[in-house]
């Protein structure tokens, strides 16, 4: 059920109804239920897999707590009877038996999702190098496996270390596992944050359902009106890049950044409005990042849950192991504090960057570009002192267009290492690229040529007042710190009204959605 | 205070809907496609509801029907009153439900079925679909048809709010969009396409063979559904296969609807077998080499069908009933001023620049 097909909308309003028409304590069981019909809608075997996941997870989870619980029952009762050796050793003792659980659980899951998802990447592999004839076993991927399975994890691992209780209700944990709107394409969200608002009665709350309505219409806008709208062009780039270099591949670098972020945030729009309507809270996962200064800040936001999970469950943990201490204090030792310091900071990136590779995707061109990612954050580091320098030196640097060139430089360097995710083709990627340097065509995208792209001029038009918008509206939220729709809801209902209706009637007649539109997923749903 | 604020939640969330729907309407009339001088057969359909009742024979079908027959000339010669229920590539279940709605209105003493369409088995083309389905009224049977019509590609959804099919024509509204929004206007001759130019059949087309000659179980489902409707109403059926050389009639297919009408004692009449006795000459009833007859051949089909009509299934003269002839007199000088008309425009223009004509060099001809 894609959120742009008229199942789900019928599927939503039905939903929408029934929740604020039942006593308020069965509202979260009413979502479990609409979760499970959204979930069985893409295949009902589909259940088992995030099932297998809900219940390992959950019955994991309570076994940890309840040894932690019992755990700190006796140590509290017992505190005074032990001396500091003997506390060290029961809580090493506790923590021992919290860790079977925990890495049983972690393993299965973690090894559902490896099997389902890179199988056939690591038979393709085997079979190049080893001139093999390995059959792929092409398995089914459950939808959005990424995104729960991280979800579910990032539970258990807040579980083992004693941040979250855990969640003694099945069903409970059931709705947080597979809660519908975000399990496409996230956000990955925090059990702690999203149990706040997930189990709680919510009632009717008109100025929070407008700002809900308004923020689903947007994100509809963007990924109708702009995203669908400019993937002919996109296709029709990548189809052929022997055809489409030098200046072309300029063109498709904005074009899929546009793109990318319009299908992206859109999808992020319309599952954060959804919760809203439902009284429910979702983290941001995006502020901006077109706005970013430098690629460390494009990362705090960009897909901003699922680079904090990658922070902090695998860099900081990653970071402060035990053999990462140890080799940090032989490099500290062996080749001096310089090397000493940067060694696991390194290494954790770069294990860090090949997960992120890996988790969009099995494909070469997914762990390049992460790799690509690494390589950039890790020069940054390296040249952060020469640009402390620079801006020292040249006091212009600390004016607004610096700012904007910053942006700029930034814009174009993640559009450039994000061209492998357009070709899908580490070679190709790299040789189109450097096309820009070699060859020419500049005028071509300046000419009638762009409207045999697949994008008429009234493509064009439409795509470009989408982008104003987009821009217009992220000024305001970078200038504000603040959603713009707290702007439109201080001027009154009507205005909010309008500016739903304005974007329903935009979405309905400039959408690229119907016959003579190639209807397309998400783009995050894949990953 | 609770109740005032209640009854002032209603009042906004009514009005925020009332608005919502003004504007859908407004925009679904505005962005529909009018059909008025481009594919003008787009309104065939819809134009029925202005004719309906007091027909004695209705011909349902393809362009075969609608561009072949003309209903006024039948009035003139012989005083029977008739209407082609006709469109484009027109699917036999299409026929089906749109016999199924005529008998709504009407019941007519016998229903021509055109048989071309019994080449197709599945639904075909979502463009085609629109000419038929658009303009039925909401009723069981539309519904039925476009579940019967609908490609993968289609929705619903999109029939029932067309601006969800239309939304794209925004780059495209031309003057005739806000003209026509909210008026029609009168092209047809009870359900027949009127056109007068010529343009000769210079070569026929050849049976390429096929891997298949035998009708689909889809075709005949529904070629059994009219019948049996046909004969639940009391309606004579006639089957006829129009006389266009293109698309090709095969032999087989011949066998098959002689074969089926024999079997169910109806009367079929295979027009391509008949073209001298009716008179049509290709060099001049022609319109587009041989796939549709002009004004000259249709009327040719006219005189002798109706003479068939008469004689054979008994079909009453009405030229002595006052009310009848006034409304048919009214449509008879709409025929003959429209023919003066595009004789007019053929002879200024030299193609038939408001009834749907175009250029001959635009062609490529």
């Amino acid at each position: 059920m894609l959120f742009t097909s008229y199942e789900f909308i019928a599927f939503l309003c039905g939903l929408f109804i029934l929740y604020y028409l039942i006593p308020k304590k069965f509202q979260w069981i009413l979502l479990l239920v609409g979760s499970a019909v959204f979930y069985a809608w893409a295949g009902i075997r589909f259940l088992a897999y995030i099932g297998v996941t809900t219940v390992t997870t959950w019955y994991a989870g309570t076994r940890i707590s309840g040894i932690q619980e019992a755990g700190n029952a006796y140590y509290d009762a017992h505190k005074k009877e032990m001396d500091k050796e003997a506390r060290k050793a029961y809580k090493a003792d506790v923590k021992k038996k919290t860790r079977g659980w925990f890495l049983a659980c972690l393993l299965l899951n973690l090894g559902i999702l490896a099997v389902v998802k890179y199988t056939d990447f690591v038979i393709d592999n085997i079979n190049a190098i080893f001139h093999g004839e390995i059959s792929f076993l092409s398995f089914a991927l459950p939808m959005g496996i990424s995104f729960y399975t991280f979800k579910s994890m990032g539970y258990l691992i807040d579980v083992y270390r004693g941040k979250t209780k855990a969640q003694s209700n099945l069903a409970k944990f059931a709705l947080f596992v597979s809660f519908f709107p975000q399990i496409i394409q996230g956000p990955i969200s925090r059990y702690d944050k999203l149990s706040e608002t997930l189990y709680g009665e919510h009632a009717f709350d008109p100025v929070r359902i407008r700002s809900g309505l308004m923020r689903i219409a947007w994100g509809f806008f963007k990924k109708l009106v702009i995203a669908d709208r400019l993937l002919a062009g996109v296709k029709t780039l990548s189809a052929k890049p022997e055809e489409y270099q030098g200046a072309y591949v300029v063109l498709i670098i904005l074009f899929y950044a546009i793109e990318l972020y319009a299908d992206f945030t859109g999808g992020i729009d319309i599952t954060i409005g959804v919760g809203e309507i439902f009284g429910i809270k979702m983290e941001e996962n995006f502020i901006t990042p077109y706005f970013s200064k430098n690629i460390n800040e494009y990362w705090t936001r960009w897909h901003i849950t699922m680079g904090a999970w990658f922070k902090d469950y695998i860099f900081y943990p990653l970071s402060v192991s035990q053999p990462m201490l140890k080799l940090s204090k032989w490099s500290r030792d062996h080749m001096g504090k310089a090397v000493g310091k940067r060694v696991t900071v390194y290494i954790a990136n770069i294990v860090v960057w090949f997960a992120t590779g890996l988790w969009h995707g099995a494909a070469w061109n997914f762990i390049v570009w992460g790799m690509l990612n690494c390589v950039v954050t890790v020069a940054s580091y390296e040249m952060e002192p020469l640009y402390k320098k620079f801006h020292t030196a040249l006091p212009c640097t600390n004016r607004g267009w610096y700012d904007v060139f910053q942006m700029f430089r930034t814009f174009w360097l993640m559009g450039a290492i994000r061209i492998l995710d357009v070709y899908r083709n580490v070679p190709t990627s790299f040789k189109q690229v450097g096309t820009i340097f070699t060859t020419g065509g500049w005028g071509s995208i300046f000419s009638a040529d762009v409207l045999k792209l697949g994008l008429t001029g009234a493509d064009y038009l439409v795509v470009l007042i989408g982008c104003i918008l987009m821009i217009a509206v992220s000024i305001v939220r970078y200038r504000q710190k603040d959603d713009i729709r707290v702007n439109f809801e201080k001027r009154g209902v009507v205005c909010v009204s309008a500016v739903i209706l304005l974007l329903v009637f935009a979405v309905l007649i400039f959408g690229a959605y119907g016959v003579g539109y190639d209807a397309t997923q998400f783009i995050y749903n894949q990953f | 205070m609770e109740k005032t604020s209640m009854k002032k939640r209603i009042i906004a969330i009514v009005a925020a809907l009332a608005v919502f729907c003004a504007g859908f309407w407004f925009f679904q009339r505005l962005l529909t496609p009018k059909y008025i001088n481009d594919i003008i057969e787009g309104r065939l359909i819809a134009d029925y509801y202005d004719h309906a009742g007091g027909n004695d024979v209705i011909f349902i079908g393809d362009c075969e029907c609608y561009e072949n027959i003309s209903p006024i000339k039948m009035w003139e010669e012989y005083g029977i009153t008739s209407y082609i229920r006709g469109s484009a590539q027109q699917l036999i279940w299409q026929s089906y439900y749109l016999l199924e709605e005529t008998l709504q209105y009407e019941t007519p003493k016998a229903v021509v079925f055109n048989v071309l369409s019994m080449k197709y088995n599945e639904p075909q083309n979502e463009a085609y679909n629109r000419l038929t389905l658009d303009g039925m009224k909401w009723s069981s049977s539309k519904v039925a048809s476009i579940k019967a019509s609908m490609t993968e590609e289609e929705s619903f959804l999109s029939y029932v709010f067309p601006l969800l099919r239309y939304h794209s024509r925004w780059s495209e509204l031309t003057g005739e969009d806000w003209e026509y929004m909210f008026k029609g206007k009168r092209s047809f001759h009870q359900g027949y396409l009127m056109r007068v130019d010529v343009r000769p059949v210079t070569s026929y087309p050849s049976k390429r063979p096929l891997p298949d000659y035998q009708f689909g179980a889809t075709a005949y489902e529904y070629l059994d559904k009219i019948t049996a409707l046909c004969k639940e109403k009391g309606v004579e059926l006639i089957l006829m296969k129009a006389p266009s050389i293109s698309p090709v009639w095969y032999d087989e297919w011949e066998e098959q609807m002689v074969e089926y009408s024999q079997k169910n004692q109806l009367k079929y009449i295979n027009f391509l077998d008949l073209i001298d006795e009716v008179g049509i000459d290709f060099n001049t009833d022609t319109y587009d080499n041989g796939l549709h007859l002009n004004l000259s051949g249709a009327e040719k089909m006219a005189v002798w069908f109706g003479k068939y009509l008469q004689e054979e299934c008994g079909i009453a003269d009405h030229r002595g009933e006052p009310e009848t002839v006034a409304k048919w007199q009214e449509m008879t000088d709409f025929y003959h001023e429209m023919e003066a008309d595009q004789y007019r425009e053929l002879e200024e223009y030299g193609y038939l620049k408001s009834y749907g004509g175009r250029p001959v060099t635009e062609e490529g001809k």
